[in-house]
């Protein structure tokens, strides 16, 4: 017999309620509710609906983490609502939970959002392989293991939206695939079937909406429920436009190689030589805030920075250790 | 209780554009007794720019600071978000993978150098509170900041990924209701100010290339705490200082409203608390003015 004992504890619920056709401003409901230690967020959100509100509306198919639709926020988390335990979320919260859509400004009725711009950006990425297919194959097309490992778990996305909506670029700049279709996009190019190569990576090097964007703050991996790691994708994508030889000279790139030569000469970062390097000509709009930062003490010339210790040794690292050119 | 000794990693941005935060760093160990031996021989990290363009060059540069930390025998603290971010990441990938070790050990060994694994990396606002303890601090405070109402900016890379909490903090964080820089606030007697935008990005990493992301980003941060009544800002990060301390010109442009508050590093809040001087602790260095001291 199983000594698994189930716990009750009771959890105030504010549930955003919306109804684009009908509604001026969006409002709350309150509820409070007895929630047990088996329950997830889907679960809560059913009985709202069974219990208490039949108009109250959102999206669920599988209720097995595969289908992808039920992703809400708790407490302004993306959260799959099958998936998440409601344990995990009073652990993470408290017993004051607050349910809202994913992205509050494409609420159509409750939780249920206008994914438009998601499936967009999914589609523009080419989320297929391309590939001249032989029709009349005489012998297997093997995939070794190691080479189905590169995809890293990049395919195991359920276009839920939670990282996409969890993104703060996203929110700012329309204009940004976002973190879902660049997994979507290294899914592909890790895929050796693949051969669009080039073509998906230009599209991907594109200023503001391609990859340089990132601003690297790490929410699409805390929220993926899937552990497809998003950031880390998009890491990955940097790395294949210097190798694929796709990036060409923009300040984002510069800025990334930038470091390596700043290394390569003082071990530590001369941070006024790396904007310069960076920005070329456009360094001029930096200037009125570098004058007040070189008053205060805080910019330091070429010719006074601290180089690490043992700088040879670095050097020699930097020369034996690369393996990107540019 | 044993003195208290780490291996330093500084990172650039304490050698050059924030002074202060060096300054303070070092005024502040002293007050607690804590001997720091600075890495003079580390490189910079990287920065999670290099990484984008060479991994395997930046996992060497990472794995020889760890070597010499190691080499003293300490714990390597940082005292910027973004070098624990790379430092402890460098750690996690190559304590969990013996090949890439002993890749990047093959090239550690032509400078006569060796990555172990054997010494941990935290932030040192991390080690203050779990080996220095925030009990003896409140027993050391004597000017309490009790008349501010403080805003914590926790700052991306020391919250998230939520993985290498494991490793560099011995009492893991959550991401979503982080508590080391608000008991920090409290311990120095200070009211923490709770505000959504906390926990979210600066925009520092994307300055150059997206700068209207970058100042939108910014200005929702500082105006997040002035919307609740904060008299000031601190953080653990000298990049989301520089963000928030020096953009604010910019910051205010994106988002359509004069935002401005003094920030503080948090080894500036800390010294404060602890009776260290204006002058030891680099206040003059900051754009916008520390004007309450």
């Amino acid at each position: 017999m199983s000594t698994h004992t189930i716990t009750t504890q009771k959890v105030n619920f504010k549930v955003f309620r919306f109804n684009a056709d009908e509604d001026y401003l969006p409002y709350y409901d309150d509820y409070t509710m007895e929630v047990t230690s088996e329950e997830v967020v889907l679960d809560i959100l059913n009985r709202i609906k069974w219990d208490h509100d039949g108009s109250f509306s959102y999206r669920r198919s599988c209720r097995h983490g595969i289908c992808g639709a039920c992703a809400i926020k708790v407490n302004g988390r993306s959260t799959l609502a099958c998936k998440e335990s409601m344990n995990k979320m009073v652990d993470l919260f408290g017993s004051d939970l607050v349910f809202e859509p994913l992205s509050i400004k494409r609420a159509v009725k409750d939780m249920i959002i206008d994914k438009k711009d998601f499936w967009e950006k999914h589609d523009a990425i080419h989320p297929y392989l391309i590939s001249d297919v032989d029709e009349h194959p005489e012998h297997e097309h093997l995939v070794t293991p190691e080479e189905a490992e590169e995809l890293n778990e990049a395919d195991l996305c359920i276009q839920c939206g939670a990282c996409h909506y969890a993104c703060p670029v996203v929110e700012i700049n329309e204009d940004f695939f976002g973190p879902a279709a660049f997994a979507k996009a290294y899914r592909f190019e890790a895929d050796v079937r693949d051969d669009a190569h080039t073509l998906r990576l230009e599209e991907l090097h594109e200023e503001k909406q391609g990859l340089w964007d990132c601003v690297k703050c790490f929410e699409c991996a805390e929220v993926c429920p899937k552990d497809v790691n998003p950031i880390e994708k998009i890491t990955k994508l940097h790395q294949m436009l210097f190798r694929e030889g796709v990036a060409t000279s923009n300040v984002a790139t510069r800025h990334a190689v930038g470091f390596k030569h700043s290394i390569a000469k003082n071990g530590v970062l001369d941070e006024g030589g790396l904007v310069l390097y960076s920005e070329g000509p456009g360094i001029v709009k930096h200037i009125p805030v570098a004058l007040r930062m070189f008053v205060k003490g805080k910019i330091v010339p070429p010719w006074g920075i601290t180089k690490s210790d043992n700088l040879d040794e670095i050097k020699k690292l930097v020369k034996s250790s690369s393996t990107a050119k540019f | 209780m044993k003195k208290l000794k780490y291996a330093l990693f500084t990172g650039c941005t304490a050698k050059q554009s924030t002074p202060e935060q060096m300054m303070s760093t070092l005024a502040v160990a002293d007050k607690l007794g804590i001997e720091l031996v600075e890495l003079t021989e580390a490189s910079c990290c990287g920065a999670s720019h290099l990484q984008d363009y060479d991994d395997f060059l930046s996992l060497v540069l990472n794995a020889r600071n760890i070597a010499y930390a190691e080499k003293h025998g300490l714990t390597m603290v940082t005292i910027c978000n973004t070098c624990q971010l790379n430092t402890a990441m460098t750690k996690h990938r190559l304590d969990n993978n013996a090949e890439l070790k002993a890749k990047v050990n093959e090239k550690l060994g032509e400078v006569g150098l060796e990555y172990k694994g054997t010494s941990m990396v935290t932030h040192f606002l991390y080690a203050i509170i779990d080996d220095f303890g925030l009990d003896k601090i409140k027993e050391m405070v004597v000017t309490p900041l009790s008349q501010f109402n403080i805003a914590p900016f926790y700052g991306c890379h020391n919250i998230r990924p939520s993985e290498l909490q494991n490793e560099t903090h011995k009492k893991p964080e959550s991401a979503y209701r982080p508590t080391s820089l608000d008991d920090l606030i409290i311990a120095c007697g200070g009211q923490n100010v709770d505000y959504a935008e906390k926990n979210k990005c600066c925009g520092f990493h994307v300055e150059l290339q997206a700068p209207r992301t970058a100042a939108i980003l910014t200005g929702n941060a500082i105006a997040g705490a002035m919307d609740n009544n904060a008299d000031w800002m601190v953080t653990p990060c000298p990049l989301c200082h520089l963000k928030l301390d020096t953009q604010t010109g910019h910051a205010s442009e994106a988002i359509g409203r004069e935002v401005a508050l003094p920030v503080l590093h948090m080894q500036q809040m800390l010294g404060l608390a602890l009776g260290c001087s204006a002058e030891q602790l680099g206040l003059k260095h900051h754009l916008t003015k520390v004007n309450f001291v």
